[in-house]
């Protein structure tokens, strides 16, 4: 009898054990790289996001196809005149170590964005809040001058300087999360050490190896706790991408973020359904210099951009199925509908071709004064391919390509100081509103590498932002978006989509333009 | 030899100092920033980071500002991280790196010496050959290509280890990054054992060892191992700087952490605080290794010894 009950005791024990492992349903993610900070206001990259947006919770939050829905707040008001937000916060929320969030924490926390010399990379993207730039650029000192103040522990008020339909958007944001002020007041620079930090999120750092992984564990003080089936995640730092496809066949990984194009018919032959590709919301295209060189001549730009043969991109050098870009505002952007399209979209790229031949006739180049253009990228294989295809469909207009290279730092540098005829850049939108694409072709705005310059233009666009009617704003927007692809101040090449691989023991995963992905919404079978 | 070795340590403070100094004001003339990226930040936010690093002062005062953190001690921030300055993310890194380096170093000895005594006993024999031609396997492919080939055979197909990782810090997490960074040195030791090996075997007081009747093991054992060490000890100087440095290519193929990627990595983010700091850090390991080396050398060989 004894010997049983002690075998019965070591199998139940065994037993229970094995039930707290499947219990304990954790999710490997490949992210990428090292976050710089835990802190949400250091960050600036998608794989920051990724930990941020799981750790921390704004006012508002997103589902799971990225639809905004309330977070910390659970209901808020918008004035008249759509300058004054008041948001009441949800009863019972709490950092976690178990002190209430209150509404002082979100004052705390954007009165610190904009504070000079805390130096947030991002503060930028909050600047529609009443004397944010102002504070941010130094020229208020006082940071109670700020439009966030705090009417009680549980109502928060927010005015902006002009009326912002985005703005619900842009809450999402990880610039907009609340601090836990009485940790970071407590513990200065530290408190986002692990083991000092407190979030107020669904999970909690509980572990980070640089250059190796972060570890989240489950919030059991976040309100929607009861509802979380995934217990904790790790965030695995990983560079190389084909070493990231063989630790997943390997089930090392349940979600590769990323993967190499030249992977993906392999992928859809051999791991089917696991691949997802889906548009997102930015935008890859070529800078091109219209204020000197030769390109400063519409017609020159016009014919480069009408001799590039999009439709090739993306399933044929690329891979992926890019959609090729004909507009400015990516498809399926919110607040907008239809974006503007080039008017010579639909025809055949022959009759493009001879089209831009004529614009460079007529420009004064030929074959006997043949258009030479330097075209400079950041050295990357698929900026590579794409370079080299479309200095080929360049080149039966008599066009020479000269093909430059140069490390991320040294071309953003170039583009920056204007030196640059034509140039590669991309852009992934901060928040789903088209305000956030067409930004980039107004007068002195920093992306602005072609210095484009339109006084029409520019004015669309201001009179769209202090339009409070979301139908009117995207109609304004729209006349700009035309101005802008008539006249080719850039040339749009391919929308981005996001590739992600998933586990088929993963569910929940929802395909969406910002290629955002809460773990709380997802779930595991072990 | 102690007063021998301090004086060695001296005299690389301004060896040191010439380096930092180089290092510091070249950095400043590659161009592009610490702050350039896709997205071009405004300016007032850039002025906002400037004056957050100091990077707003005259280059020399920044200079001064470096030094004198140096003397403190302090190495200053890194740009890419917020959380973890560049001393502790060396030291954070330094435990993995080491591990895996002694390890691959250990291995590569243990492999190379042994194959090399062997294709020197067996030379121009079929051991010879068979080994030769498999450590040149090592010597020739670059780490980038086994790597990936090792964790396709014993990761995926075999299923024997993990394709990558640090897990635990269990063994057979490490047994292929060890490999992949040991082999090309396993190869190099070889060869070069087997070189020297050969030439001292050859010499007269093998020949009267072998003569008074001892047999081959111990003749290779007590006599001929040590005088034939001498090559391979003056290339372990250099193989143990370059495994204990760490390596991109085996930290990013096999997501390990360590500091083998910093250097890179800051390089080519203008991560100023890092890449000084890797610099300096690669210097005193390197010092201090050669040194070492200058040591066993003594030991070895009497020569070195008494003059």
């Amino acid at each position: 009898m004894y010997h049983f009950s002690k075998k019965f005791l070591a199998t139940a024990m065994f037993g229970a054990l094995l039930a707290c492992s499947a219990q304990a349903a954790t999710i490997n993610i490949h992210n990428g790289g090292d976050p710089q900070s835990l802190d949400p206001q250091k960050l600036s990259g998608d794989w920051e996001n990724r930990i941020a947006g799981d750790i921390f919770e704004g006012l508002v939050t997103e589902d799971a196809k990225v639809n905004p829905i309330p977070g910390q707040a659970e209901s808020w008001t918008i004035s008249d005149d759509g300058l004054v937000y008041t948001f009441k916060l949800r009863d019972g929320i709490k950092w976690s170590d178990g002190k209430p969030v209150t509404a002082g924490d979100f004052v705390f926390a954007f009165q610190r964005l904009m504070d000079p010399k805390a130096a947030a990379d991002y503060a930028y993207l909050q600047y529609t809040i009443k004397n944010a730039e102002k504070i941010n650029k130094g020229e208020i000192a006082d940071a109670s001058q700020l439009g966030v103040k705090a009417i009680d522990d549980k109502t928060l008020e927010i005015t902006l300087e002009n009326p912002t339909p985005y703005f619900i958007n842009a809450l999402m944001h990880y610039t907009a999360y609340p601090l836990p002020k009485h940790v970071v007041e407590a513990k200065g620079a530290d408190w986002v050490k692990i083991g000092t930090i407190v979030t107020n999120g669904p999970y909690k750092p509980v572990e980070w190896v640089p250059g190796s992984h972060v570890t989240t564990t489950k919030n059991d003080q976040y309100y929607g706790a009861a509802d979380i089936k995934i217990d904790g995640a790790k965030f695995f730092v990983l560079e190389d991408q084909e070493a990231a496809l063989k630790r997943y066949r390997a089930g090392e990984f349940d979600i590769l973020t990323d993967f190499p194009t030249d992977q993906y018919e392999w992928m859809k032959k051999n791991l089917p359904g696991q691949a997802h590709v889906a548009p997102f919301s930015g935008l890859y295209y070529y800078v091109i210099n219209s204020q000197k060189g030769p390109t400063a001549d519409k017609r020159v730009r016009q014919a480069l951009s009408m001799a590039i043969n999009r439709e090739v991109i993306g399933p044929q050098i690329l891979g992926t199925g890019e959609l090729p870009a004909y507009s400015w505002v990516p498809p399926g952007t919110a607040n907008y509908g239809e974006p503007a399209y080039v008017s010579w979209k639909d025809e055949p790229y022959k009759q493009k071709v001879e089209e831009a031949k004529k614009l460079l006739t007529e420009a004064g180049f030929g074959p006997d004064k043949p258009l030479s253009l330097e075209l400079k990228y950041n050295t990357n294989d698929n900026h590579k391919r794409i370079a080299v295809a479309i200095a080929a469909m360049w080149k039966p207009l008599g066009v020479n390509v000269q093909l430059v290279n140069a490390e991320t730092k040294v071309h953003y540098d170039q583009l920056q100081r204007g030196d640059v005829q034509v140039g590669r850049a991309g852009w992934l939108a901060d928040y789903n509103d088209p305000d956030n694409f067409l930004n980039l072709l107004m007068t002195g705005v920093p992306n602005n590498y072609g210095r484009w310059t339109n006084a029409e233009y520019d004015k669309l666009i201001r009179d769209g932002n202090a339009n409070k009617d979301l139908k009117k704003r995207a109609e304004l927007f729209k006349q700009a978006e035309q101005i802008a692809l008539d006249d080719s101040a850039a040339l749009p090449i391919y929308y981005y989509v996001s590739k992600n691989v998933v586990s088929p023991k993963i569910s929940g995963f929802e395909d969406n333009v910002q290629d955002t992905h809460r773990t709380r919404w997802l779930s595991i079978k072990e | 030899m102690l007063s021998y070795a301090f004086r060695r340590l001296l005299s690389t403070i301004p060896v040191l100092w010439i380096a930092v100094t180089a290092c510091f004001f070249v950095l400043r003339l590659a161009p592009g920033g610490p702050f350039d990226g896709e997205r071009s930040l405004p300016p007032a936010i850039l002025q906002n980071l400037a004056a957050h690093y100091n990077l707003d002062k005259p280059l020399i005062q920044q200079y001064f500002y470096y030094v004198g953190d140096l003397l403190r001690g302090d190495l200053g921030p890194s740009f890419s991280s917020e959380d973890f300055n560049v001393a502790q993310q060396i030291m954070i890194g330094l435990p993995y790196t080491f591990t895996l380096g002694m390890t691959a170093f250990a291995l590569a000895i243990i492999i190379g010496v042994a194959v090399g005594c062997l294709g020197a006993l067996y030379q121009n024999k079929m051991p010879d050959y068979v080994l030769g031609a498999m450590i040149l396997v090592g010597v020739v492919f670059p780490n980038f290509l086994i790597a990936p080939i090792l964790q396709l055979v014993f990761g995926i197909q075999l299923a024997w280890l993990p394709v990558g990782g640090w897990g635990d810090g269990s063994l057979k997490f490490l047994v292929l990054p060890v490999v992949v960074m040991a082999l090309p040195h396993a190869g190099r030791i070889s060869r070069i054992t087997r070189g020297s090996m050969i030439e001292v075997m050859n010499q007269n007081f093998i020949r009267t060892a072998k003569a008074k009747g001892i047999g081959p093991r111990l003749t290779v054992m007590r006599h001929a191992l040590k005088p034939a060490m001498m090559p391979v000890v003056s290339y372990l100087g250099p193989a143990a700087s370059y495994l204990l440095t760490g390596s991109l290519v085996v930290e990013s193929i096999f997501g390990l952490p360590g500091i083998g990627r910093y250097f890179i990595n800051a390089a080519l983010n203008r991560d100023y605080g890092m890449v000084l700091g890797t610099v300096i850090f690669y210097m005193v390991l390197i010092v201090f290794l050669n040194l070492i080396v200058d040591i066993a050398y003594a030991w070895l060989d009497p020569k070195v010894r008494n003059r």
